[in-house]
């Protein structure tokens, strides 16, 4: 191909779709109309975090719901319940800090996360929860383990299902955070995707959580109603978010959301886990339901990081959602 | 074995040696100074010796800096180039980066990698002009900027001096930029650290410990300019966040940030903020009286951001340049965001209560 064919090539090229993908064919005033911005250059920095980050979510999600769970269970004496709840959320908080270190960049320092409290900082924040979710999944279900298996006499077994009480009490305040928190950690932050939609977020993140949670206790054999209630609801609520996602859109500013691969992981997961959960238990599919949600939530949390990713290098939608 | 460490001397080297010290001998006896023997530059002051054209040189700039002239393309009196104290004083000092007498030549982000010892981070050819070095990230703290628009630049004329409108060219300007960290007065990085590791200094520029950071990469996302960058493997260093420094380790020594000493127009110039905004103005003013009708300052001090430490002067619209025309910092999310959650918290609590006690 000549010179001259080349470039008749990549006017039409350009005429057709208004940009050439090559390197150094869109100078001005040549025949190539430009990329918006510095040369199509990302405006703000995409996140650098990989796959451990999304499922560090869900776990998180999943494990924070169900110190919920757990406690209301401890509350309403379904003490079986209550112990696999409590399982769940301390394979979740052992599982959290290992994925969120091994994503660090420099993972032998990873204890400067709890160098300092700032609250300005959803990371820093996030840290603390995490720690003190630690703190009281893992003696509070040793208490819980120890109460109800052995009997040590009077005083011992009173003071140890205060002490387990009191645990799941706290369990369940910073495993609820655990499950918002993250919301927040995605909406304040300078991606046009992420922080148009910082309201949405946390109460998707919860939702999600609190459904994958009642999923896997029921996939767990703990077929019970108030459970089937709680699928009803998140699935209910999942099904209002992906509503809500699709008619509060911003243009350009969040086409990551609508287009392209994180458009389809996050169509597809709420699809999983909105109605597809919600009809399958209304056909009494239970299990299938719970795969369902729980497959929804995993996707999800992809989705929306490489919502992220994809916005955080287009330029137009920094400048449209500063427009 | 023997050797003879006897110099050879051939007769083809020797005989002009000889020939040219014949002749600087004669010249010299004949009182003449041509230029291949000894070249002199014919200033006002060259009938002086060496060292009294310097002292000259320091009388004439401490003369001007008397009547207050002491501006950009004063010598050692610039404060680009001579020793200070900010540091000590607590003084905010800040960048002023104008395109209109950048020439490209690259040496702020040849400086910057020298100094500061950041590594290369591959010969990729990107091709966007004369541009190969992309944009800021964690091994490039320093970006020149290449741009090319087809607009007027101030009072240009283009073409054949528009003898007719049919042989005249459509107006072209290629604009050079250098970019930095802008050092925000209320800095996304900072605040999202979650270690501490990003602190303020007494000149008011935000500074990454690098001991200190663990690379969870938040203030990636965090900042609004996209500047600050986590340094992937294989890399030196890597793992951890990095950014401009506003060199503060020369800082603290009374010296002049590396890209702005080297700077040769002086388009970066460093100095006390307060008297970089003045200058600032003051030059936007004379361009506009000039011909340059769409300079103007970037530096959002009306966005949550507040201003920023290293501002820029650009001919047009930010967008062009890659810079956000309404930058806000990611923390006045925070209050819809954490209401949000904590709103979502308590509804989950007596969501999973109520379901127990109506169902259980």
């Amino acid at each position: 191909m000549t010179t001259e064919q080349r470039l008749e090539q990549l006017r039409e090229q350009a005429w057709d779709k208004g940009i050439v993908a090559g390197r150094g064919v869109d100078v001005t005033g040549g025949p190539i109309p430009r990329r918006s911005g510095y040369y199509g250059q990302p405006v703000v920095k995409p996140p650098v975090w990989t796959w451990e980050i999304p499922i560090y979510f869900f776990i998180g999600g999943l494990a924070g719901m169900s110190a919920v769970i757990a406690f209301a269970g401890l509350v309403f004496h379904e003490i079986d319940l209550a112990r696999t709840a409590m399982w769940l959320a301390t394979i979740g908080a052992g599982l959290s800090p290992v994925l969120l270190t091994i994503d660090l960049g420099r993972p032998r320092l990873f204890l400067n996360m709890l160098r300092v409290f700032k609250y300005k900082s959803p990371m820093s924040v996030g840290a603390w929860i995490v720690f003190a979710f630690g703190a009281c999944v893992i003696p509070g279900l040793i208490a819980l383990e120890l109460g109800t298996r052995y009997s040590f006499g009077g005083g011992t077994d009173q003071f140890l299902k205060i002490f387990a009480h009191l645990l799941v009490i706290g369990s369940a305040f910073w495993g609820v955070l655990l499950a918002t928190y993250t919301g927040v950690l995605l909406g304040v932050t300078a991606i046009p995707a992420w922080f148009l939609h910082r309201v949405l977020l946390p109460i998707h993140f919860g939702s999600a959580g609190l459904g994958s949670a009642t999923a896997l206790l029921e996939l767990l054999g703990h077929r019970v109603a108030p459970l089937s209630a709680l699928g009803f609801l998140a699935a209910a609520i999942e099904t209002a978010l992906w509503i809500w996602l699709e008619i509060d859109k911003h243009g350009a500013a969040d086409r990551a959301l609508h287009r392209g691969l994180p458009g389809w992981l996050i169509r597809g997961s709420e699809f999983l886990s909105g109605p597809l959960a919600l009809i399958l238990r209304l056909t009494n599919l239970v299990p299938l339901a719970a795969i369902a949600f729980l497959l929804g939530a995993f996707i999800s949390r992809f989705g929306w990081i490489e919502a992220g990713k994809v916005c955080g290098r287009d330029p137009e939608a920094v400048f449209a959602s500063q427009g | 074995m023997s050797r003879s460490w006897k110099v050879r001397r051939s007769p083809a080297t020797s005989f002009p040696v000889v020939c040219r010290a014949v002749l600087l001998f004669l010249i010299g006896l004949s009182n003449r100074r041509p230029n291949l023997v000894c070249r002199r530059i014919y200033t006002p002051n060259s009938h002086l010796p060496a060292h009294r054209m310097a002292e000259d040189f320091r009388a004439v700039t401490a003369r001007r800096a008397k009547c207050g002239e002491t501006m950009i393309g004063e010598g050692t009196q610039s404060t680009n180039q001579r020793r200070h104290n900010y540091v000590q004083e607590n003084v905010e000092v800040g960048f002023f980066t104008g395109p209109t007498v950048c020439i490209g030549c690259k040496a702020c982000e040849v400086a910057c990698k020298e100094w500061n010892e950041v590594p290369d981070d591959g010969f990729t050819w990107i091709g966007n002009s004369y541009d190969n070095t992309g944009r800021l990230g964690a091994s490039t703290w320093r970006h020149v900027l290449f741009l090319e628009q087809d607009c007027q630049k101030g009072n240009q004329i283009t073409g054949l001096m528009g003898l007719s409108d049919a042989q005249s060219e459509d107006p072209f300007r290629w604009i050079f930029l250098s970019d930095v960290c802008k050092h925000c007065e209320e800095a996304g990085c900072l605040e999202a650290c979650p270690t501490g590791s990003i602190v303020r200094t007494e000149v008011g520029s935000v500074f990454v410990q690098n001991d200190v950071c663990n690379g969870c990469g938040y203030c990636v996302v965090s900042c609004p300019f996209g500047v600050i960058d986590r340094r992937p493997q294989p890399l030196p260093d890597a793992g951890g966040a990095f950014k401009c420094t506003f060199c503060y380790d020369r800082q603290k020594s009374g010296l002049v940030p590396a890209c702005a000493k080297v700077c040769p127009t002086e388009s970066i110039v460093f100095g006390r903020l307060d008297d970089l905004r003045a200058r600032a103005s003051q030059r936007v003013e004379q361009l506009k009286q000039s011909g340059y009708e769409d300079a103007q300052l970037y530096d959002p001090q009306e966005t949550s951001v507040r201003g920023i430490h290293a501002f820029f002067l650009i001919l047009g619209e930010p967008e062009a340049y890659g810079l956000p025309p309404k930058p806000q910092v990611p923390t006045i999310y925070l209050k819809s965001a954490w209401t949000s959650a904590l709103l979502t918290s308590i509804a989950a609590l007596i969501a999973v209560l109520g379901a127990f006690l109506f169902f259980g």
